[in-house]
């Protein structure tokens, strides 16, 4: 049988999940890549209100096309986890539950994911058109000026994924980045 | 004073409003970011047939009905479509009345407007502005005749990022140029959407190692490399890429690679470029000829 999760959610809800088994996420998901990454970092180092309260959430690492006329969404598949990963332990810190992506990650970034209980989730990557399809209703939270890389709600339903880092630290790829940290901040 | 009119030579000029080439750039971006490549899914559904991972497999047709998707709703087949690189091969007695660039610009422009793509191509590399346009590369070649030949590649940067160039020493084995080609793809991982096709370029300079290599993308993945080095070094290649076990989406299984594509060129006495170029599963390109 296949696992059933929905966001936002518990960190509890997450133990029962391990890497290698597929999950159907519903529920809210917020898109956030690079830029928007970068900025709410810098807005939690400065003290600042997030646009969104981190506790218990998903991200989803992605920058959808513009959306078609009678669409509800465009193509909209992750994009490559890695370039997220120096962001990624100050937002976990933040309570952050949940992350959906492509690709493998930094020692370091499976390291927070077990020190707080989160997941990564990997997401068909490069099926953007049948991403879509799961996709029920789309609202634009925050960074507008950001285009394709601004912070959109989405609310999904059963959208297939793996979970690829599980909340021990379980992780389906063999052979993670070694990379140290590029930033100070978390030497946590 | 000649009169070019009673020239044969000027007889033989083919004329072709920039209007008509901008009008086919545009439906070339359409179609190659909503029509995945016929030869692509070929290899996927053979790949799908010899696949035994369950994971795998199950990717594998997530792949396939993204693709039928795509196809059917208009939709671009990753929203990453791409910086587009334009290849254009223009016949020496073809005439372009007009700004052939601009005429290429303007089509991309249409074509992604229309077919509401991301634009995802900053014009300035440090100050990165929103991307308000998708401006391509444009690549020309004069070659004979009167024809035209128009070849749009929309490439995204997931699969582009984990391109690598190597400078070999001119002395260097093959099996050096297999290890580093194999090492590429084994950093590229679960990283850049596997399965993988593996461009690869072998000689000429660095910059021109690397054009070949994005330009082995081109050719169709059922055909066979006319040189029969080449197509043994690509057999050779395929088989041990398939045995890293990175498996479509980086989960596991033996679809690491559809195909491996080597273009080569003549190099100097001192060195020995090769550049890997590796494109996503979702590799996109349309032609046309005018
Ligand atoms: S690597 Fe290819 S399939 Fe993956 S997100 Fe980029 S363009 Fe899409």
């Amino acid at each position: 049988m296949v696992k059933e999760l929905t966001t936002p959610t518990s960190k509890k809800s997450l133990e029962k999940l391990r890497a290698g088994e597929q999950v159907l996420l519903s529920g809210f998901i917020y898109t956030a890549r690079d830029q928007a990454h970068k900025r709410l970092y810098q807005m939690i180092l400065r003290g600042e209100k997030l646009p969104l309260v981190l506790e218990g959430q998903a991200i989803y690492y992605c920058g959808p096309t513009k959306t078609p006329k009678g669409k509800i969404i465009g193509s909209c598949g992750p994009t490559t986890s890695g370039r997220m990963d120096d962001f990624t332990p100050l937002l976990l810190r933040q309570g952050l539950a949940v992350m959906i992506g492509k690709g493998n990650r930094s020692e370091f970034v499976r390291k927070a994911i077990k020190e707080y209980k989160a997941v990564y989730l990997v997401a068909p990557a490069g099926c953007g058109a049948l991403l879509s399809t799961f996709v029920k209703e789309v609202s634009p939270i925050a960074f507008k000026d950001l285009g394709p890389e601004a912070i959109y709600r989405l609310k999904v339903e059963k959208m297939p994924l793996w979970v690829a880092i599980d909340s021990y630290a379980g992780t389906i790829f063999p052979k993670l980045n070694n990379r140290p940290k590029n930033n100070e901040e978390a030497t946590d | 004073m000649v009169s070019l009119k009673n020239d044969e030579e000027f007889q033989k000029i083919r004329i072709i409003p920039a209007r008509v080439i901008q009008q086919t750039v545009g439906n070339l971006c359409l179609q190659a970011n909503t029509l995945l490549r016929k030869d692509v899914i070929i290899a996927l559904n053979k790949a799908l047939a010899k696949e035994k991972n369950q994971r795998a497999r199950i990717c594998l047709k997530q792949i396939l009905d993204n693709a039928q998707i795509a196809r059917s709703e208009k939709l671009a087949i990753c929203q990453d479509t791409g910086l587009p690189s334009v290849f254009i091969e223009i016949g020496s007695n073809v005439h372009v009345d007009g700004n052939l660039y601009k005429a290429v610009s303007s089509g991309v422009m249409e074509g992604y407007r229309r077919g509401y793509f991301r634009d995802s191509v900053v014009i300035d590399p440090l100050e990165r502005a929103t991307p308000a346009s998708s401006i391509p590369l444009v690549h020309t070649e004069i070659t004979g005749g009167r024809r035209l030949h128009i070849i749009v590649l929309p490439k995204g940067f997931g699969c582009e990022n984990k391109t690598r160039l190597k400078m070999f020493l001119p002395t260097a084995s093959k099996e050096e140029i297999i290890a580093f080609i194999i090492e590429t793809v084994s950093c590229a991982g679960a990283d850049a959407c596997p399965p993988y096709i593996v461009g690869v370029g072998i000689g000429g300079t660095a910059d021109y190692a690397c054009f070949i290599a994005k330009k082995a993308l081109l050719r169709p993945l059922n055909h066979r490399n006319s040189d029969s080095v080449l197509a043994n070094l690509e057999d050779t290649l395929l088989k041990k890429i398939n045995r890293l076990g990175i498996g479509p989406m980086g989960l596991g299984g033996k679809t690491t690679a559809l195909a491996v594509k080597i273009e080569k060129a003549a190099t100097h006495i001192a060195g020995l470029p090769v550049c890997v170029n590796i494109s996503c599963h979702a590799l996109r390109s349309a032609e046309a000829d005018i």
